[in-house]
């Protein structure tokens, strides 16, 4: 044991001194030195990680490490300790670069708005939850990190918390995510018993290293495990039935979408279902199960996004569905695929939740994409960046997102738990994320400024217009969209601070990809070769695969491979040449087209009606229940009636006994008369007898 | 030879009659007495006890007795002259000032 100690405690706690400081202090801040601790203590974290990582290729992986005990009883011990392998590596990287990188950009973003210590603090915080989740040894820290990133989502979604939607939107996501939360205590609670330890180690080399946990056959405890821990990614990463959160999340400000709810915190479940590899490659149904989901919550969150018409609304399903691809790709137990995915989404969704801020900001916080337009002369830069990042997410080469959801897509047909359907799903889904990407971009970007013209959306527009005057009254101005309307006067270019994480972010969205070139395009696979160690796949387990169809092997898979690749290519031209005809060549094609299909379009566009049927089977009858039977009720009636009944009883029979207390010496005299005579009496009947 | 029951019932009657007097009289000296009455009631069994026993405890306890109540009574009056001469009554009830 002579391993050097990395101090890995360091990089969590780093954000954690940052959202200290401005949490406590940050009131009595100038703005520039809120910004100044946030970006130092985010930057020296990646400073820290980096290093740790370059340390870490030079060690036997993975590499342990305990800053000291917290539950430490005989038979278990749950230890402050932390993992660091080639899998939290590129976590750790990505949450901190990228993590740092919307810092900068949040600086002058946030620049106008009311709370900006406060906002720094949460982000902050957020990033110490974050890495304690991604570097954590066990599955109890995981946790504590996983609920704190929920927390931290919670306060950034609220972060306007004067507007009753935005208010709203974080307590739905704090909501849903317990639903999944639930299930993964379950999860852990069920690991316990049968390994007695949460930590990832113990728990792996018990299964790796004895026979007695093969390859299910049955759905046996494994399964069962797995199903829970996938229940509870489903939460954190937005998967059907659980996604509902994830859109209405948008209502926090936007950088805040960028990190939390499209690069870091929603990858947290896939994660988190790359590192139980072990638990999960044993648990063929459950995997199953897992792929199922994927690409359900894949195809059809990519059809809601595309009657989406609020830009960040778009995104927000486009999250949902890029989620959805790299839960099938480790629903066919492709796990580095879709941690490749992972990676490559980090860079190319932040940088288009980040292009979509500065677009916000470019027309007063306009965020409805029909009255945008024509903004490509006015806002290059922003128009240049969001056009590689919608490059990369389409999947057109070289970006880096032809290479991860190929990656995905190749696994999902070949593997032995994939099957063809995923593929065809997949494609299809590829060619409804180009389409509704481009149509983004056309929408916002080419054709005439529509800006300030009226239409159906300007109605909506002007029903929450009370809600923004009661900001202003508030002196706080929370109300995002009329700050930037007060503080600018027309289209203009965001500043420095803003462009230059889009712009290093663009390099990565372009660059990302490279480093798992396939190997039918003549690369080696680098990265899903560098995440080997880390995850076990049923291949290396062996033995009896239910359900696995033989891989083959043959000269003839790279001819596939390639055709495969080309295909899907195709569609992602496809989905562009039809934005393009839709949107720019022939704009009135669109209308007529939604007339002529006007019931599957109001479907789509109110998102298949899915929280009206939440709200009508879940949400309401529990309000009911609640408020009834357990408020009501149980509270109210029983509770508090015992409570009360009990307090009034001592009352009454203090006002009955006060009456002794009279200070009326005679009648104490004639009490202690008659307690005498009362015992006299006593005696004689005890000697008479 | 008086038997010993009947210095008992004797004794029983007067303290009997203190009591009463006690609860019923409002007169503080009055209830003073009364008190003194009780006293000599008890010291009276006392002696007849010691008498019929042929112990002296008894009567060594009656001259303890005796003492404490020439004391009590000393301490007693001087209070009631201070009450009197605060409140300018006798009568117990009046004498209420602690009282809520």
């Amino acid at each position: 044991m002579n391993e050097p100690n990395l101090h890995l405690w360091i990089i969590p706690l780093l954000p954690l001194v940052g959202a200290t400081i401005n949490g406590l202090l940050g009131r009595h801040f100038k703005n520039g030195m809120v910004a100044t601790v946030a970006l130092f203590f985010t930057g020296a974290s990646f400073v820290h990680a980096v290093w740790a990582a370059l340390q870490g290729a030079h060690l036997a992986l993975p590499h342990v490490e305990e800053a000291g005990n917290w539950i430490w009883t005989s038979s278990f011990q749950a230890p402050f300790g932390f993992y660091l392998d080639q899998l939290s590596t590129v976590m750790m990287l990505v949450v901190t670069g990228v993590g740092f990188l919307i810092h900068l950009y949040s600086v002058g973003y946030m620049a106008h708005e009311g709370g900006f210590y406060r906002f720094f603090a949460y982000l902050n915080l957020f990033m110490f939850f974050m890495l304690t989740l991604v570097l954590a040894n066990n599955y109890l820290l995981m946790f504590v990190g996983w609920e704190g990133v929920g927390l931290a989502s919670y306060l950034l979604i609220g972060f306007f918390f004067l507007k009753d939607s935005a208010a709203n939107a974080g307590k739905k996501a704090f909501i849903v995510n317990r639903i999944g939360d639930f299930a993964f205590l379950i999860g852990m609670f069920l690991l316990i018993q049968n390994f007695g330890s949460l930590n990832f180690g113990t728990i792996f080399n018990k299964l790796n290293e004895s026979s007695l946990w093969p390859v299910e056959t049955s759905f046996g405890v494994l399964s069962v495990i797995a199903l829970m821990l996938m229940i509870g990614a489903t939460g954190k990463s937005a998967q059907v039935p659980l996604y509902v959160w994830l859109p209405d999340a948008m209502e926090g400000p936007t950088p805040v979408s960028a990190l939390i709810h499209a690069a870091t915190m929603v990858t947290a479940g896939i994660y988190m279902i790359a590192r139980s590899s072990a638990i999960f490659s044993r648990a063929p149904h459950t995997l199953l199960i897992v792929a199922i989901i994927g690409c359900i919550t894949a195809v059809f969150a990519a059809t809601m996004g595309m009657a989406q018409t609020d830009i960040k609304r778009v995104l927000a399903y486009s999250t949902v569905s890029q989620l959805g691809y790299m839960f099938m790709a480790c629903g066919v137990a492709a796990y580095s695929a879709g941690i490749f995915h992972l990676m490559t989404h980090a860079f190319f969704k932040a940088l288009l939740f980040l292009g979509a801020g500065s677009v916000i900001h470019a027309v007063g916080g306009e965020q409805d994409m029909r009255r945008m337009g024509g903004l490509r002369k006015l806002i290059p830069v922003t128009f240049w960046v969001m056009m590689i990042a919608t490059l990369a997410i389409a999947g057109i080469p070289p970006l880096a997102g032809f290479f991860s959801k190929d990656e995905i897509l190749w696994q999902a047909s070949r593997l032995p738990y994939g099957h063809i359907i995923f593929w065809i799903i997949g494609l299809i889904t590829a060619g409804l994320t180009s389409f509704y990407m481009f149509r983004l971009i056309f929408m916002t970007f080419f054709g005439e400024l529509r800006l300030g013209q009226v239409d159906e959306g300007q109605e909506a527009h002007k029903a929450n217009a009370p809600a923004h005057a009661q900001h202003d009254a508030a002196s706080q101005s929370h109300g995002h969209a009329d700050d930037h309307a007060h503080s600018h006067g027309g289209v203009h270019e965001s500043p420095w601070i803003m462009l230059a994480p889009l712009v290093v972010l663009a390099v990565l969205s372009v660059v990302g990809g490279w480093v798992n070139i396939p190997k039918a395009l003549g690369g080696n696979q680098g990265f899903a070769n560098y995440l080997a160690p880390a995850i076990h796949t049923p291949a290396e387990i062996g033995g009896e695969q239910p359900g696995a169809r033989e891989v083959k092997e043959e000269e003839g898979e790279r001819g596939t491979e390639l055709t495969f690749t080309v295909l899907s290519v195709v569609v992602a031209f496809a989905g562009l040449g039809l934005a393009w005809v839709l949107y720019v060549k022939r704009p009135e094609l669109p209308d007529r087209i939604t007339t002529s299909i006007r019931g599957m379009y109001v479907l789509v566009k109110n998102k298949y009606y899915v929280d009206e049927i939440y709200n009508a089977l879940l949400v309401t009858p529990l309000l009911a229940i609640s408020t009834y039977v357990f408020w009501r009720g149980v509270d109210q009636g029983v509770i508090d009636g015992t409570v009360n009944g009990l307090g009034s009883a001592s009352k009454g029979i203090g006002q009955g006994l006060r009456h002794m207390q009279s200070g009326n010496i005679r009648s104490y005299a004639a009490w202690v008369a008659a307690g005498g005579a009362a015992v006299i009496a006593y005696m004689i009947y005890l000697g008479v007898r | 030879m008086v038997p010993l029951s009947w210095y008992l019932v004797l004794s029983a009657i007067l303290f009997a009659l203190g009591i009463s007097a006690f609860l019923i009289k409002r007169n503080i000296i009055t209830i003073f007495m009364s008190i003194e009455l009780m006293l000599n009631a008890v010291n009276l069994s006392f002696v007849a006890f010691a008498n019929h026993w042929h112990k002296l405890s008894g009567q060594v306890f009656v001259f303890f007795v005796m003492v404490v109540a020439a004391a009590e009574a000393a301490v007693g009056l001087a209070i009631i002259i201070a009450v009197f001469r605060a409140r300018e009554t006798l009568n117990v009830d009046r004498v209420n000032l602690l009282k809520l």
